[in-house]
């Protein structure tokens, strides 16, 4: 195999898609990730669970009789209560303390989240059927699956929508307010405890969302969350924090990144090759965690 | 704050218990009228639907035998009862469990947990206590290669699941070599497949043109379904467990990639018919056992039959995972009354020369302790409608269809 996407130029346009499409929907659980990390400084390790749980929240709709897309109306709202709930129980009680014990707080969450939903949902790998067809390129030879272009499409809105909501509403001014100095966001009279808690469920609803689009794109498993809090993780470190175009700009490049990897390096090492990516970002891109937590009670 | 009393009365039962749990460790291989055997299963963890149709196989087949009469040695009519522990589909706790089924429950005959990535964890020590273990869900060839004198598989070894496939696609070829494009999961059961696809490659001198191995992580196999569109070859072959299962068909659909023939494993565990109805029609599967084959024994009957009981009890079509684990203790029986004795290497004497029929197929251990009896089958799913079933397809002795070839083109089907 030398090559082969060098002697079939239309790879190239087929990998471009399919690494853009899978790119966008990695941006959205990005964003959800970036937004809680820049307000409240924390590293959601289960960010990749609530993007699960989203997806057999659409699933169970699918079982339902419902067709699984409504998922990605449904599966935010009650995400947006999980994640709220998630905050007042154990998130509030730890954000204050260092870095460190957040992180391991989240993973217990992760490990928590696992185990129950294989209790739920059992351990069976499952898909939701959408049965939106395909769309054909050049003759038939870059195909398309009108259920990833429909996920880029909600995800695009999604990510628009929160942006302008983020601008104009009251709240979300007033969590960018508290992101860039809680203490003087407070004196002026902003529930700082409120907006925490909203942050944490306006991530948790974008990981519904990403999840509802992954039950009908690609499969659901209990325990497959891990890949992509890692990407997401990524995606973040390299765009930076608040930055939305750069977080869909990251997300699309490692889309990108991963299909060429795989076309070139061989699938065995697209994984791998993403992980060297992140060590060669890290080191060159020195990204800097604060220090100081700005969080206040 | 306890007083000195309950610190007494707690200190003598505990004594008392320490006491008779030494005292029965020393009859638990033995236990009365039991013969003990333990088993560590995935009850939870990703393992757990799995973990649990191998309990259920086992199960039954107990029920079973103990109705039957038994297991007779020296004269005297002895039960199975089985010791589990939940491994929670975590290699190193099933060591462990192990460990404390032999040396705290005393346990003398094992049975197998299931996955290979669980039996490599386990055979290790019943091989170092000298433990004879049927095992029902380790294929993987490489629990074979290792000297093991106390392991013993009732199924078939993981690198035989496709090669009939290959033999398969080079006969429709008009006896000649065909073009082989394969994605295989970056895990042991996995690439044993894929040996034997390589070996069967060499045999048949066909040429393997595309060769990915896929991430675990990974449940996205665009980017080799685009290769295999590029390159248009015979056969593709796809192994990773049901997520591979399930993520192949649906993006094969998705992408409408056209090959003449699609060869997989975890087709029923997946529940592919079900989960995927029409994309699914024409993949071949490859299978340890089906109910239409023609095996029988005395305690289950035909594999029909056994389908109709395993139904009955548990309210579900027992999966072949289930069907072999049911023929591991048919397997211990035949043994235990053939050493007619219940010492340890008598009995793995006697599992070292078994020779029998089940309703699961025939059994007789090779060196290794594979069984070399039974061949793997293939089985195709057909729909009429909108229902879709598995029909076996080969070895051509059993098949109750034609195998249909070439699959057509996504353009032709409705």
């Amino acid at each position: 195999m030398d090559f082969l996407i060098f002697k079939a130029p239309i790879l190239m346009v087929q990998a471009s898609l399919d690494g853009i499409l899978l790119g966008i929907l990695f941006a959205l659980i990005a964003y959800g990730m970036a937004l809680q990390w820049g307000v409240m400084n924390i590293i959601n390790i289960a960010q990749g669970d609530l993007v699960i749980l989203g997806g057999y929240i659409a699933y169970t709709m699918y079982l339902a009789g419902i067709h699984p897309a409504w998922g990605v109306i449904v599966s935010p709202i009650i995400m947006f209560f999980v994640g709220w709930a998630l905050y007042k129980l154990v998130i509030n009680k730890v954000v204050d303390r260092d870095l460190f014990i957040s992180i391991l707080a989240t993973f217990g969450i992760a490990i928590i989240f696992q185990q129950l939903m294989n209790f739920i949902f059992g351990a069976d790998v499952v898909v939701a059927q959408s049965e939106y067809g395909t769309t054909m390129l050049f003759d038939n030879s870059v195909t398309l699956p009108n259920s990833k272009i429909f996920s880029a499409v909600v995800s695009i809105l999604y990510a628009v929508a929160l942006v302008i909501y983020m601008k104009k509403s009251r709240l979300g001014r007033a969590i960018r307010a508290t992101a860039q100095n809680a203490r003087a966001a407070k004196i002026l009279g902003v529930d700082t405890e409120k907006v925490y808690a909203a942050t944490f469920g306006i991530n948790a609803a974008l990981c519904g969302i990403a999840g509802a689009l992954i039950a009908i794109t690609l499969t659901l498993h209990p325990y497959v969350g891990l890949p992509y809090t890692v990407r997401s993780f990524m995606i973040v470190i390299v765009a930076g924090l608040g930055n939305l175009p750069a977080v869909a700009i990251s997300g699309m490049g490692l889309g990108l990144f991963e299909e060429f990897a795989d076309y070139i390096l061989g699938t065995e090492f697209r994984i791998g090759a993403v992980f060297m990516l992140l060590v060669f970002i890290l080191v060159y891109r020195r990204f800097k965690l604060s220090k100081k937590r700005e969080y206040l009670k | 704050m306890m007083n000195k009393l309950t610190k007494l009365f707690i200190t003598f039962i505990s004594a008392i218990t320490l006491m008779l749990s030494s005292m029965s460790s020393s009859f638990a291989k033995v236990d009365g009228e039991y013969i003990v055997l333990g088993a560590a299963i995935s009850l939870t963890g990703k393992y757990s639907s799995n973990g649990v149709h191998t309990q259920n196989g086992y199960n039954l087949a107990v029920d079973r035998i103990n109705k039957m009469g038994g297991v007779e040695v020296q004269g005297k009519k002895y039960k199975f009862e089985i010791i589990y522990y939940d491994d929670e589909s975590n290699p190193k706790r099933a060591a462990q469990l192990a460990e404390r089924l032999i040396n705290q429950d005393g346990v003398k005959y094992m049975l197998g947990p299931y996955s290979s990535g669980l039996t490599k964890a386990i055979a290790p020590v019943t091989e170092k206590y000298k433990i004879p273990m049927v095992e029902a869900n380790g294929a993987s060839r490489s629990l074979f290669t290792k000297g093991y004198k106390y392991l013993f598989a009732v199924l078939s070894p993981a690198n035989q699941y496709l090669e009939v496939a290959i033999d398969l696609a080079v006969e429709k070829n008009g006896g000649k070599p065909v073009r082989i494009a394969q994605a295989f999961e970056q895990d042991a059961f996995s690439q044993d497949v894929r040996l034997g696809i390589l070996d069967a490659a060499k045999r048949t001198g066909s040429e393997i043109i595309i060769d990915d191995k896929l991430p675990k992580e990974l449940n996205d196999m665009a980017a080799t379904l685009a290769k295999v569109k590029a390159t248009k070859p015979d056969v593709l072959v796809v192994s990773g467990h049901t997520k591979g299962a399930l993520t192949a068909i649906r993006q094969i659909a998705e992408m409408k990639v056209d090959v003449p023939m699609l060869a997989m494993t975890h087709c029923d565990a997946a529940k592919l018919s079900k989960q995927h109805g029409k994309k699914s029609e024409y993949a071949l599967c490859a299978s340890q056992w089906h109910k239409n084959l023609s095996y029988k024994d005395k305690f289950f009957g035909t594999g029909k039959k056994y389908d109709k009981d395993f139904k009955k009890e548990f309210g579900y079509a027992p999966p072949y995972q289930s069907a072999e684990s049911s023929a591991a203790l048919l397997v211990f029986k035949d043994a235990f009354e053939r050493a007619n004795s219940f010492d340890g290497d008598k009995v793995r004497d006697a599992l070292k020369t078994t020779e029998m029929q089940t309703f699961y197929g025939n059994i007789k251990f090779g060196p290794g302790g594979q069984n070399t009896a039974k061949p793997m089958i293939l089985f195709q799913v057909r729909c009429k409608g909108d229902t879709c079933e598995n029909k076996v397809v080969a070895p051509t002795k059993w098949a109750s269809d034609k195998f249909y070839h070439p699959i057509p083109k996504w353009s032709e089907r409705s």
